[in-house]
């Protein structure tokens, strides 16, 4: 399970850097919320996955080893939570940004850039 | 010990209490009041901790290494006086150079979260505890530098945001590697597990990570790009907060993370500390030197400082950590300072353009006096502040046979005394250009020049009283560089 993670993990990556580079505006914050998904995998899967056992202590289990590690699936739910408002920020902003422009192209972003 | 929360709870509190009162007036005492609680707090900490060392705090009742810790040692301690001081000098300035229509308790309101982002970051002693102050931090930027929504306002905001939140992915995933190699993200644990870690080539993986994302918020080359196309289109109340203290959080957060838990495979990490320094200063004082906008060059000029500050940290001695830390703090009121001065010159010509101002100096002499101070200060001029950093950090390049990097600081002056000399010259001592002659030139009020005045004074009194700021400095390289004490405090509650 964990190879196949972390290969989706990987994909999702690659995905993120390519929209990360198309010229529209939009598909950057696509790739934004593509490489948000594969990093929140990333650190769920950075403890390692343990099959159908809780986050805690039930009293029986003695090993550890057989015990979910709880610390990455509380800051994952952080996370996720922080992505979202960024994601829906920034979504507000290219709709007030299109509004007043009217364009969608990252080229057409030069103004705060040239020699004045 | 509670006090050591005060710094992330008033902040809090004050944002609350802006939700509910939200006329501008209660805003005109709420936030220089309020910067003054958090300025006051902070020198109560700095006394607490002259006295009884490394103040730590687990939130929660948890005990470290499980819960979050909030640790205050002399650097947190030192960083947050200053930023704090930096504070009361914006928030002053914000309301008599806000335009009339401008939302005051909106604007407040997110100055109070910044804040308290920014102090959760100087204070905190766990990684993923950071990477959430950061987020309150940038959040609240993110509003602050597209409030007001004029086009090129929004411009770049698109960019900076882009950057900023491509560096907060970095951090996320660099920490979620981090804890699947260590398990803890207890920043005193890290280093306690780090310090005997044979395998440095893994740990590698992490610290790039992180290093790249810090290095976005820190802006230093290559990853910069960001600042100068976002800082010059808010309103100059907010790129002077923006300037004396966001990167400088990216500073402390490398300098603590690469003395404390990143030790390992020095050699790579101190050379590559020092090539993106000498870098990053070049670029930063040479573009600054090409412009004639005074946001814009300064913006520039901020770039070029966070490369001394980088070098102190790449050098890698108590002197040159000492030196980077002094920096630090310097650089913080110096820059400020120059920001507000360039409001102040806008304010009064109607342009930031160096082009259509002049004759500043028969015209505003106090003015010309408050802006040559932290202007000098940042060129380097003794007595002011920026001379005795400089000299610290170059003096611990000599002794510790760093040549290259040394001969760039020192040619790096020159570039930063030739940009504030421009500004010196066109802005102040050249006549008024006359196709603008027919500009409305506005009277300052008294009032006006307090938060100059206040940031220049703390300059002085920095460069005067240098040796005592020196000890503490040393003290906070010491306690860096040595981070066993560190350690036991977290972790142990006890000193050796």
């Amino acid at each position: 399970m964990e190879v196949v993670l972390a290969i989706l993990v990987g994909i999702l990556y690659t995905a993120g850097v390519y929209m990360l580079l198309r010229r529209s505006i939009l598909k950057f914050i696509i790739g934004i919320i593509f490489m948000g998904n594969a990093t929140n995998l990333l650190v769920f899967l950075s403890a390692g996955l343990i099959h159908g056992s809780p986050a805690f202590v039930d009293g029986t289990t003695t090993n550890s080893a057989q015990l979910a590690d709880p610390l990455p699936q509380a800051l994952v739910l952080t996370a996720i939570v922080i992505g979202l408002g960024m994601v829906v920020f920034i979504l507000a902003l290219k709709y007030k940004f299109f509004e007043v422009t009217g364009t969608d192209d990252l080229d057409q972003l030069k103004q705060t850039d040239s020699q004045k | 010990m509670t006090i050591v929360a005060m710094p992330i709870l008033i902040p809090f509190a004050l944002a609350i209490s802006l939700l509910v009162f939200r006329t501008p007036k209660t805003c005109r005492w709420v936030g220089p009041l309020g910067s003054l609680a958090i300025f006051v707090v902070s020198l109560a900490l700095f006394f607490r901790l002259k006295t009884s060392g490394i103040l730590t705090l687990n939130v929660g009742g948890w005990e470290a290494p499980f819960g979050i810790v909030l640790v205050v040692d002399y650097l947190s301690a030192l960083m947050l006086m200053v930023s704090s001081l930096i504070l009361i000098a914006v928030s002053l300035f914000s309301i008599r150079f806000l335009p009339d229509d401008f939302p005051l308790p909106r604007f407040y309101f997110f100055f109070f979260t910044l804040t308290m982002g920014m102090n959760g970051a100087f204070t905190t002693g766990d990684v993923f505890n950071l990477y959430v102050w950061f987020e309150v931090m940038l959040i609240s930027s993110f509003v602050l530098i597209t409030m007001g929504k004029k086009k090129e306002q929004l411009e770049g905001g698109i960019k900076y945001l882009a950057l900023n939140l491509l560096g907060s992915l970095l951090f996320l995933a660099g920490l979620g590697l981090l804890y699947g190699k260590t398990g803890t993200l207890n920043m005193a644990h890290l280093a306690e597990i780090l310090k005997n870690d044979g395998q440095a080539l893994l740990m590698n993986t992490s610290s790039i990570l992180f290093f790249v994302a810090f290095g976005i918020k820190a802006a230093v080359f290559p990853l910069f790009f960001w600042l100068p196309s976002s800082y010059h289109t808010p309103n100059i109340a907010i790129t002077s907060l923006f300037a004396g203290l966001l990167t400088k959080v990216g500073v402390y957060t490398l300098i603590r993370f690469f003395t404390l838990f990143f030790v390992h495979d020095q050699q790579f990490w101190h050379n590559l500390l020092l090539i993106v320094a000498g870098l990053t200063m070049v670029t930063g004082g040479m573009a600054a030197a090409s412009y004639y906008e005074t946001r814009r060059i300064l913006s520039y000029h901020i770039i070029s400082q966070i490369g001394y500050m980088i070098m102190g940290l790449g050098i890698f001695t108590p002197l040159a950590i000492a030196g980077a830390v002094f920096f630090t703090l310097h650089n913080m009121i110096a820059k400020t300072g120059a920001f507000i001065a360039s409001g102040m010159i806008a304010k009064t010509k109607g342009s930031f353009h160096l082009k259509e101002v002049g004759g500043l100096y028969k015209q505003n002499p106090l003015l010309a006096v408050l802006f040559i101070v932290p202007a000098f200060a940042l060129a380097g001029v003794p007595p002011l502040s920026g001379f005795f950093a400089k000299f610290m950090l170059i003096k611990a390049g000599i002794e510790s046979g760093s040549y290259i990097i040394t001969t760039v600081a020192l040619l790096t002056s020159l570039l930063t005394l030739y940009s504030m000399i421009k500004i010196w010259n066109e802005a102040f001592l050249k006549k008024q250009p006359e196709n603008h002659e027919n500009q409305e030139s506005i009277k300052l009020n008294w009032a006006d020049y307090v938060p100059l005045a206040i940031l220049a004074t703390a300059s002085v009194l920095m460069g005067i009283f240098a040796a005592t700021v020196f000890t503490y400095t040393m003290e906070a390289a010491n306690q860096l560089i040595e981070p066993a004490i560190y350690i036991d405090m977290v972790l142990r509650n006890r000193t050796p």
